[in-house]
């Protein structure tokens, strides 16, 4: 049967499907179709453009998010698929003040362009929460799925370096 | 880059997963981490009918050990078989795999089931399957059946699986004594598939010669290969550098690799000879006393 011949329950298809999923800590409801990328539902229709679209084919990881905490490649995921359940965003990493992870960023001169800057945070977020104290491998492993064209990744290791001390410091200071 | 139109179902069992894909009789396809599947469906290389999430069941995301065999649930995310210590201790071949598939953000993602059930033969944990001699759990209409893994592969993203059976449960034998086994990879960039690879595994006697061995190859043929003559030219011999050095000509003689962007056929034959003698040199390292 051609796809725009199908109806709602003619095939047991529905045509869109209604979601709601926890953004930056806010709940959207909104309605898909089975076929919206997860990318596509967080810039289009949140209008969180943080999240970028590098190569569209699972390489380069300008898309990343956290899927529950996990950093995931929002290009290659159904928003379906994050029904009820909690994404982070470059825009939810800022709090009053930089998320740790911005504030080496900034100081260590992560980015040139900055087009890949979101995704290699989102990364660096997700790496520090599993192991806040990584080596300089385990950092360049952490972010081997995040492509930099610019910067050939020694100011970015710097940077993931400084957020990870930083974060140990807040952290025996009781926190932000 | 947009997929084609298509339903999407999250059941909420395994037996409600399989009576969709008894609906949809060829139509549906199992969605599980979808780091291959989504990719294909936006290149339109399928388009489907209809999506069967399984991912949402969580009854299917286990790692145990249970009478003699390691359990692993298809659902189960490569990066948790990567964190876990007791696959990270007594299963080091999947330590090895696990450190090579993809990238941590696709691992985070793609689910171990995904990886042997796809039958991709540039997938790294099938070839440590076919060296330990796992099985493969399989449910469907008439029930659920368990098929060795050596009898999976069928052709290039073809198994054994029928239309309306999921896979469920991986399970791989506990280690024996004097055991020792590791995988390894060439690729061309970090992240990318393997120009090839070789899965090895070792079990010595007490007098030190080979009791049983396991070679297997990625990425060199039409599905994962089991180089059978390679693994019973090492059983019941000594592992030194002369039986070693035959094993990986004979590995090689059954590798079917095609010239294509990561390299020339006959680089890549040359390969799995350099890593079938890398990979049981390691092996051969690992193996524990008892």
């Amino acid at each position: 049967m051609a796809v725009a011949e199908r109806q709602a329950g003619e095939d047991g298809i529905p045509p869109t499907y209604p979601i709601t999923v926890s953004v930056n800590g806010k709940e959207h409801e909104a309605t898909v179709e089975g076929r919206t990328l997860l990318v596509h539902f967080i810039r289009d229709t949140l209008g969180l453009t943080g999240t970028h679209i590098g190569c569209d084919t699972t390489s380069c990881g300008a898309c990343t998010v956290l899927l529950d905490g996990r950093a995931v490649k929002s290009c290659a995921i159904l928003a379906v698929q994050a029904d009820a359940r909690e994404i982070r965003t470059v825009e939810g990493l800022e709090t009053d003040v930089l998320h740790p992870v911005q504030k080496g960023f900034v100081e260590e001169h992560g980015l040139q362009c900055g087009f890949c800057t979101p995704g290699m945070m989102l990364a660096s977020v997700d790496l520090l929460e599993k192991n806040p104290n990584p080596t300089e491998d385990e950092i360049r492993h952490g972010i081997a799925g995040n492509l930099c064209r610019c910067t050939g990744y020694v100011n970015i290791v710097k940077a993931v370096q400084f957020a990870a001390k930083k974060l140990q410091e807040d952290g025996q200071g009781g926190g932000t | 880059m947009i997929p084609p139109q298509f339903g999407y179902f999250a059941p909420s069992t395994v037996d409600e997963a399989v009576e969709l894909l008894e609906r949809y009789d060829g139509e549906a396809k199992v969605l599980a981490g979808g780091m291959s599947l989504i990719p294909i469906l936006k290149l339109r290389l399928a388009e489907p009918v209809a999506l069967v999430d399984i991912s949402r069941l969580q009854d299917l995301s286990y790692i145990r050990e249970e009478d003699g065999w390691l359990r692993i649930g298809a659902t189960t995310i490569v990066n948790d078989l990567h964190d876990s210590d007791l696959v990270r201790e007594k299963y080091p071949i999947f330590h090895d795999a696990t450190s090579v598939i993809a990238d941590p953000l696709v691992d985070n993602m793609g689910t171990v089931g995904g990886n042997v059930a796809h039958g991709d033969p540039a997938n790294d944990l099938p070839a440590c399957m076919l060296v330990l001699g796992a099985q493969l759990v399989a449910q469907g209409p008439k029930g659920s059946r368990t098929i060795p893994v050596r009898e999976f592969f069928v052709d290039t993203f073809e198994t054994a699986l029928e239309d309306s059976e999921i896979l469920t449960e991986v399970q791989v034998p506990a280690p024996r004594p004097r055991q020792g086994n590791a995988y390894m990879k060439i690729e061309k960039r970090a992240g990318d598939f393997s120009i090839a690879a070789v899965a090895a595994n070792l079990v010595l006697n007490r007098n030190g010669t080979v009791e049983d061995a396991g070679i297997a190859l990625t990425s060199v043929g039409p599905t994962s290969l089991y180089a059978e003559a390679a693994s019973n030219h090492l059983a019941g011999a000594s592992p030194d550098e002369a039986t070693i050095g035959r094993a990986a000509e004979l590995a090689e003689e059954i590798a079917e690799p095609v010239s294509d962007l990561r390299g020339p056929a006959e680089y890549k034959r040359a390969m799995v000879g350099v890593l079938t003698r890398r990979t049981l040199g390691k092996a051969l390292a690992r193996v524990g006393g008892g």
